[in-house]
């Protein structure tokens, strides 16, 4: 049976490993390298690389992680951040990073994802979407680091990004991501019944209830967590063992 | 020396370094030259399966590696490098494979189930075969694909695999062994049928 995933993420900045809430008090944790070994070690399913930095400068620092990460773990992993350009995707897949995600250049240009996929295979392409509820009780679009909206409809745009060859949508809701209350369940599950391509939930996590939460309501594909397991809250092991004894199918 | 054929479309490295770090002599290889005169040969995968075929047929690489696996050398195929020795594919329009076993690769049309088949699944041991020495049955390993092969003659199955029906996940004839999943990319227990195929490959050349 195929096992639902469980996925790190490690947030990079300027080649360091970050920890923070919400993106403030950003504190250095280290090593790329060092943080996927540890997880590539405790059966994390896949990894996510986000650099948050991802400015045209740090781009031969961005590169010679990814290389470093690839020749380092026996795990799948998606490379994310700064990604606009086919070429981007390329020099990422190239330096090892077996998809990548791309979200504000795949709004501005949504050929990027049908190029992409085409390129390289729909599996390599995340579409990757911020989303934010509205007054009216749907759910927009929010670009550029989450600081503006676009006003698309998020259901809609997850919808468009499968049919143009998306192999994955990592959905991260902007009304829970810091504050472990829980994954958006009603943005989870709309998103991941409307789509037949697997969905990644994002921002929220403070337990391995919420993630038991996010596959049973939220009907999603995989479970995103960055700080439960940055500040060693929970280990993968422990989520998975937890998720196990209520019969949800985990590799442990 | 064991040779990885590069028809630039993914990254190799892992499957490389998984061979070197076990202290086997490999390398990438971009042209077909020096596939006769290899022990071991590894076709790994990733993209269409129409655009690899073309590649493999202008290269010269499809001929170099019917020729050697007729020589009946060791041979790992890996996702699309397993479905690449089956007879002919429906992924993007009709195409023609290497035909070295019977049979089709067609796509998951099972409705409840989110296409790529993405993730950890579970390989369920058909037959008794070096090449999974040290593996449980039942053991995890990572898929990623959206078509699956059908092989007309049952006994090369090594191993299936349930997502909504149950389907081949590798297969192993003589010395061929090939696996849907991605070995390189399946931590330890991915890295026990590298290192099986590693020794078979030294085995059958000091034979």
């Amino acid at each position: 049976m195929l096992a639902k995933r469980i996925i790190p993420c490690l947030d990079i900045d300027k080649g360091r490993v970050v920890k923070g809430v919400n993106f403030l008090n950003l504190r250095d944790a280290g090593d790329p390298v060092d943080n996927a070994m540890f997880y590539d070690k405790e059966h994390a399913d896949e990894i996510v690389l986000l650099d948050i930095t991802a400015t045209s400068d740090s781009r031969d620092i961005h590169f010679d992680m990814v290389t470093s990460v690839a020749n380092s773990i026996y795990t799948p992993f998606t490379v994310g951040g700064g990604i606009r350009t086919i070429k981007d995707m390329k020099l990422n897949i190239q330096a090892g990073a077996d998809k990548v995600s791309i979200n504000s250049a795949a709004i501005k240009n949504p050929d990027l994802i049908t190029d992409g996929a085409r390129r390289f295979g729909s599996q390599a392409i995340v579409v990757a979407i911020d989303a934010k509820r509205n007054d009216k009780g749907s759910f927009d679009v929010y670009v550029k680091g989450g600081r503006e909206n676009t006003g698309i409809d998020a259901i809609e745009w997850a919808k468009q990004a499968e049919q143009r060859g998306a192999g994955e949508i990592l959905l991260t809701s902007m009304d829970k991501d810091g504050t472990k209350s829980g994954y958006d369940i009603e943005l989870c599950s709309k998103i991941s019944t409307q789509v037949s391509i697997p969905v990644i939930a994002s921002g929220g996590v403070g337990g391995p209830e919420d993630i038991y939460n996010g596959f049973v309501n939220g009907k999603v594909d995989a479970c995103l967590a960055a700080s439960i397991f940055h500040f060693r809250e929970y280990s993968i092991k422990q989520v998975k063992e937890y998720l196990k004894e209520k019969d949800i199918p985990v590799r442990l | 020396m064991i040779r990885i054929i590069n028809y630039k479309r993914g990254n190799l490295n892992n499957v490389l370094k998984a061979f070197l770090n076990f202290g086997f002599e490999a390398e990438i290889i971009d042209s077909p030259d020096k596939v006769s005169d290899s022990y071991g040969l590894v076709l790994p995968g990733v993209g269409a399966f129409g655009d690899a075929i073309k590649t493999m047929n202008k290269t010269g690489f499809s001929r170099a590696v019917k020729e050697y696996i007729a020589s009946g050398k060791p041979f790992l195929g890996i996702c699309l490098g397993l479905q690449l020795l089956f007879e002919q594919s429906s992924e993007f329009g009709e195409h023609t494979g290497l035909g070295i076993f019977k049979g089709k690769v067609k796509k998951f049309t099972v409705k409840q189930n989110k296409i790529p088949h993405m993730g950890w699944n579970q390989a369920n041991i058909k037959k008794q075969s070096a090449y999974l020495k040290g593996i449980d049955d039942n053991t995890f390993f990572y898929f990623v694909h959206s078509y699956y092969i059908e092989p007309e003659d049952k006994d090369i199955i090594l191993t299936t695999t349930k997502y909504g029906n149950e389907f081949a996940s590798s297969i192993q004839s003589g010395n061929v062994i090939a696996t849907q999943f991605h070995i390189e990319k399946s931590q330890e227990n991915g890295l026990k049928i590298i290192k099986n195929f590693g020794e078979a490959c030294v085995n059958n050349s000091s034979n």
